[in-house]
């Protein structure tokens, strides 16, 4: 079997047996895609080698071409068609981007990374994958691997940035389920959070880049399909952003020897699981950050003295996709016996799409190759000639002298027919929520039970144990860590770094994901999502002006039209959103098909609907910034924007088990002038502390800062400003309306942050307090949570400790 | 006047490289960053630099134990030019993974002052894995020690700096920690013995120590982490203007101190 290249036959397969190969194959080739394929070779009159329908068969996945995200999507509202769409990405995503039009947007959407200004001399690059599937199967490899992959696309980004900054934001099955109600084949929540957090560690720290920003979500939807998303940071030369490839230029390999790790995972990808796929093995990749050290120390070397044209990672697909990118607009000719291998017996097909980590393809001017290889060499690293890039517009690869693939360049990147989907919205009804003030009398803070119990949801709760095994500190340039406070174990709203030592220009890094607002509409959780990353940039001290998003949706089964509905609205709020903020979109990924399927019952269990945007500012002087921890007994408290009664997905629906239907909304002329204001404020030393008011409302928004800085606070939330004149006090404390944040504000200081927030709602809610008592007095006057912060911080730290 | 010059020697794996370069030239120092082979080939000379700084990180992945591999390497491969850049009266630091490899290659502590004996550097001490047997990330005080240690001469009594690490715990025989406390070698200790102040449970709270002539340093902590208030996990509590008046971080001395008695002591 090795060794050897096999004829697919399919010339005169039938519709049935195109399946077979296709399913047996892990090719995840639809039948539309199939007989594309044999049209094509039918008019060559020959069938295709197992590499060139391996080949196409990458080339075409949902994972390398986004095939979902460029349908022609026939979309549904309420049982009527409403609107053909030519493309979610082009009329939602990129179309944003062009509205926006940012003149410091230097490369979107074309590079392994967006690309944006940093100072005179650098430019930034920020890119966020996912590693969802290989995550399920094996956790510490798969989450390893993930943050390894991105690396290598801010390594493969023009003609390579330095990673500077890692971010990684996780969704898990609940902690605390019980073993026996978990699906076949299927590992334990609990297992795959240890596996993912030390994976994503080992790679970090040993990569020596700062793990500074994240989050973590449970949600039992996510047992069977875990969410990793790993985002990379780096920082580029101005002039080192752009890429060619020319006739002549040989291709090299360099990094990692190829082994028979990570074959089809991009096609894997693009499948459901079930209780079989633990089987998959050989689709996880096996991770060696020592190795990527090793090449981003050599190629950064090579990149400043010019020594290659081009550069891109080899990812999913292997070689298959990096040469075949690379080569799309000339051609490239390849020698698979010249790789690297682990070891012998490989056949020529797995050496193409091996999935090898640690691996990079560069376009070299021959006249460099002996400099190139002298850097590598001295760094420990190898540099393989494979091949050379050609003229032919064509594909070719050879093996021990024979052809074993030629194919046309324009069929493999433009022969996949565009698919025609369906896509049904219909919004879900569900029951409503009484609110429980009744249960409130005189001598009874009746809601401090439920603040107890939100600062102790896992959600909520301190992720201190986890953050604490990432390397924050390395590289030297962090400003503002992701725990703040007196304690240093606060909860920050972004991190704050100095990518050039001893400068005061920075980077903030945020992100923004509300999964629960999708069970009520995914259009307010991608709205929420956009609005929760601004919050985060604005509450460190950064401006939505200079803010740029990531978008990465991670959803289900695309061929369902309820799951493309989902995506579909989701899709509308980015533009939306995006548009009215002027933020645009510069980067993005999605990972779709996260769905179990129970082999058993057959039964399909789809993720909720999950939009990760990730936000990146440019700060001007890093001296401005602020946290959320209280920093002073007798400063003032106030609320910033209004509240609504949003209780719909959120958190304190979710302890007393209601969704409701009332999700936040985001209304972005207010909001933007909120966020304006405010960045103004802080940025005028106004503001000593603000803090995101979004998961548990006020209520765990105010308690979180006093208990991060070490003091009591006393408030009322009689001035809270609200916009549609909710009286309930449970709305006023828990409702997660967008666009609000707590602020600390000096008593010296307090008509000039009124005045700097004039046209913009502001509650003057009390005064932080020495005495270590957190008291919130209710709408009829009397104490309705009173605790001490010590109890309150207990509740928060104890869930997640270990 | 020449400034000293200072090797930062690298390899695979290395990555407080950067930041470390960053301290020297802020303190005044011409550095270079050198890859071990390159020493081990004869392109660059050991005895050309006054100091040689191995800076944190995970070299060559810390297969095996923390350090070891890069240590045994420059045992081997390196012992005439590290033998004579000792007794030419140099300065060495390592910091984090650099303290690792100075402990594994027996240069830190040192050759024991009560055996008389062999003068062959030998390993007497180890950092093992953290009590807590995890990576600790968290900033810790110092209690800077009355010692030998050129590096920390006339530094604050307390010292605020970040640690990193999964094999930081400071372990020796009983006779070994004696003499380090009677040789006054002691640099740094954690300011308390509990966890997580004392961040991996070292033996008497050690944190830093030096060899008998005191220019052979190692810590766990990372100075070059504090070169700024900026950096101070806490600088937006500090009462603007008076605490920030001064911009300069905990960390910077060590660097300053280093250049200056190479100033003096070294050119």
């Amino acid at each position: 079997m090795s060794n050897t290249v096999n004829e697919i036959n399919i010339l005169n397969a039938d519709d049935a047996e195109l399946m077979r190969i296709s399913r047996e194959g892990t090719l995840s080739l639809n039948l539309n895609e199939m007989k594309t394929i044999q049209t094509h070779f039918g008019a060559l009159g020959r069938n295709p080698t197992d590499v060139e329908i391996e080949t196409i068969a990458q080339t075409w996945s949902e994972h390398c071409v986004h095939k979902t995200f460029k349908s022609i999507i026939r979309y549904s509202e309420d049982g009527k068609e409403t609107e053909q769409i030519d493309g979610l990405f082009p009329t939602y995503i990129q179309r944003a981007t062009e509205d926006i039009d940012k003149p410091w947007c230097v490369s979107v959407f074309s590079d392994n990374a967006g690309i944006i200004e940093f100072d005179e001399t650098f430019n930034l690059v920020f890119k966020v994958e996912t590693h969802n599937h290989p995550s399920a199967i094996e956790p510490y490899g798969g989450a390893g691997t993930g943050i390894g992959g991105v690396i290598r696309d801010s390594l493969g980004t023009g003609l390579g940035a330095k990673p500077i900054l890692n971010t990684d934001v996780f969704c898990f099955g609940m902690p605390d389920m019980p073993y026996a109600a978990l699906p076949k084949g299927t590992l334990h929540p609990k297992r795959v959070f240890k596996g993912v957090v030390s994976g994503v560690r080992d790679y970090g720290n040993r990569m020596g880049i700062p793990t500074a920003n994240g989050a973590i979500l449970f949600d039992a939807r996510y047992t069977a399909n875990p969410l990793v998303f790993c985002g990379n940071v780096g920082l580029i030369p101005r002039n080192r952003c752009e890429k060619s490839v020319e006739p002549g230029d040989l291709v090299v390999a360099v990094g990692g020897q190829t082994g028979r790790d990570g074959i089809h995972g991009a096609t894997f990808s693009s499948a459901e699981l079930d209780d079989t796929s633990e089987s998959l093995g050989s689709v996880v990749q096996i991770g060696n950050p020592i190795m990527e050290k090793k090449i981003v120390d050599a190629l950064l070397q090579a990149r400043d003295r010019n020594l290659y044209r081009s550069i891109t990672d080899c990812g999913a697909g292997g070689f298959s996709s990096a040469v075949g990118e690379m080569g799309e607009h000339i051609g490239a000719e390849v020698h698979l016996e010249r790789v690297s291998l682990k070891y012998e017996g490989l056949a020529p097909w797995e050496i193409w799409l091996s999935e090898a980590q640690e691996r990079m393809v560069i376009a070299v001017p021959p006249e460099n190759l002996s400099e190139l290889v002298a850097i590598c060499e001295a760094e420990f690293v190898e540099a393989t000639v494979l091949g050379t890039f050609t003229d032919t517009h064509r594909l070719q690869v050879f093996y021990e002298g024979a052809i074993v693939a030629d194919l046309e360049m324009e069929f493999l990147h433009n022969g996949l027919p565009k698919p025609v989907k369906a896509a049904v919205w219909q919004p879900p009804k569900h029951p409503e929520m009484p609110s429980r003030d009744e249960g409130i009398g005189v001598g009874n803070p009746f809601y401090t039970d439920d603040l107890k119990r939100l600062l102790a949801s896992p959600n909520i709760a301190s992720k201190e144990s986890v953050i604490r095994q990432y390397d924050h500190g390395v590289q030297g340039g962090v400003v503002i860590n992701p725990l703040v406070g007196v304690e240093n174990d606060g909860p920050g709203d972004a991190c704050v770094i100095t990518p050039v030592l001893w400068s005061r220009k920075g980077v903030i890094i945020a992100n923004g994901i509300n999964p629960k607002y999708s069970d009520v509409d995914p259009y307010l959780s991608a709205a929420s999502a956009i609005d929760e990353a601004l919050r985060n940039i604005v509450a460190v001290g950064g401006t939505v002006e200079k803010t740029a998003l990531l978008d990465n949706f991670c959803w289900g089964n695309p061929d369902k039209p309820d799951r493309l509905g989902e995506l579909v609205r989701a899709a509308k709020a980015c533009y939306d959103i995006a548009t009215a903020y002027g933020t645009p979109f510069i980067s993005g990924k999605d990972s779709l098909y996260n769905e179990y399927r129970d082999t058993t019952t057959g039964e399909q269990r789809a993720i909720p609907s999950t939009l990760l945007i990730s936000a990146i500012c440019v700060i001007p002087d890093i001296r401005n910034a602020v946290t959320m921890d209280v920093k002073a007994p007798g400063n003032l408290i106030y609320v910033v924007g209004d509240t609504y009664a949003e209780l719909g997905g959120s958190h304190y629906f979710g302890i007393h088990g209601f969704i409701g239907n009332n999700a936040p909304v985001v209304r972005p002329d207010a909001a933007k002038r909120t966020m304006d204001r405010l960045s103004s404020a802080i940025n005028s030393g106004l503001v000593r502390s603000c803090h995101d008011c979004s998961e548990g409302g006020i209520g765990v928004a105010a308690a979180e800062m006093a208990f991060a800085g070490g003091y009591g606070m006393t408030l009322n939330l009689d001035n809270v400003p609200t916009g549609d004149g909710t009286e309930a006090d449970d709305s006023l404390l828990f409702s997660e309306s967008n666009s609000r944040f707590i602020v600390e504000v000096e008593p010296q200081h307090r008509d000039a942050y009124e005045n700097c927030m004039a046209g913009v709602p502001i509650g003057y809610l009390g005064t932080v307090t020495e005495a270590p008592e957190f008291v919130i007095v209710g709408k009829a006057g009397h104490p309705i949570i009173e605790t001490s912060i010590d109890v309150l911080k207990s509740a928060w730290q104890t869930p997640l400790h270990s | 006047m020449t400034n000293p010059k200072v090797l930062i020697l690298r390899t695979a794996g290395t990555n407080c490289d950067a930041e470390t370069d960053t301290a020297f030239q802020r303190s005044g120092a011409e550095t270079a960053l050198v890859h071990i082979q390159n020493l081990i080939s004869g392109k660059v000379n050991l005895s050309d630099y006054q100091i040689l700084a191995i800076p944190g990180g995970f070299s060559y992945g810390d297969d095996i134990s923390a350090g070891i591999l890069l240590a045994v390497e420059m045992k081997h491969k390196l012992t005439d030019a590290l033998n004579q850049f000792v007794a030419d009266g140099k300065l060495v630091i390592g910091i984090c993974n650099g303290f690792q490899v100075l402990v594994r290659t027996g240069l830190l502590p040192g050759v024991s002052t009560s055996n008389n004996g062999t003068s062959e550097m030998a390993q007497r001490a180890t950092l093992a894995m953290n009590t807590s047997a995890k990576f600790e990330c968290r900033w810790v005080d110092l209690e800077t020690q009355e010692s030998r240690c050129v590096f920390t001469k006339d530094i604050k009594s307390s010292v605020y700096l970040p640690v990193a690490h999964a094999e930081g715990r400071f372990t020796a025989p009983v006779d070994v920690l004696t003499e380090l406390e009677a040789n006054k070698q002691v640099v740094f200790r954690y300011a308390d013995s509990a966890y997580p102040k004392n961040p991996n449970g070292s033996d008497a709270d050690i944190a830093g120590i030096c060899d008998t002539t005191g220019r052979i340093f190692g810590m766990m902590p990372h100075p070059e982490r504090f070169l700024t208030i900026w950096n101070h996990p806490r600088w937006t509590r500090f009462a603007q203007a008076q605490d920030t008046a001064s911009e300069e971080g905990d960390g910077l001395a060590i660097f300053k101190n280093a250049v200056n008695y190479a100033k003096l002591n070294l050119l």
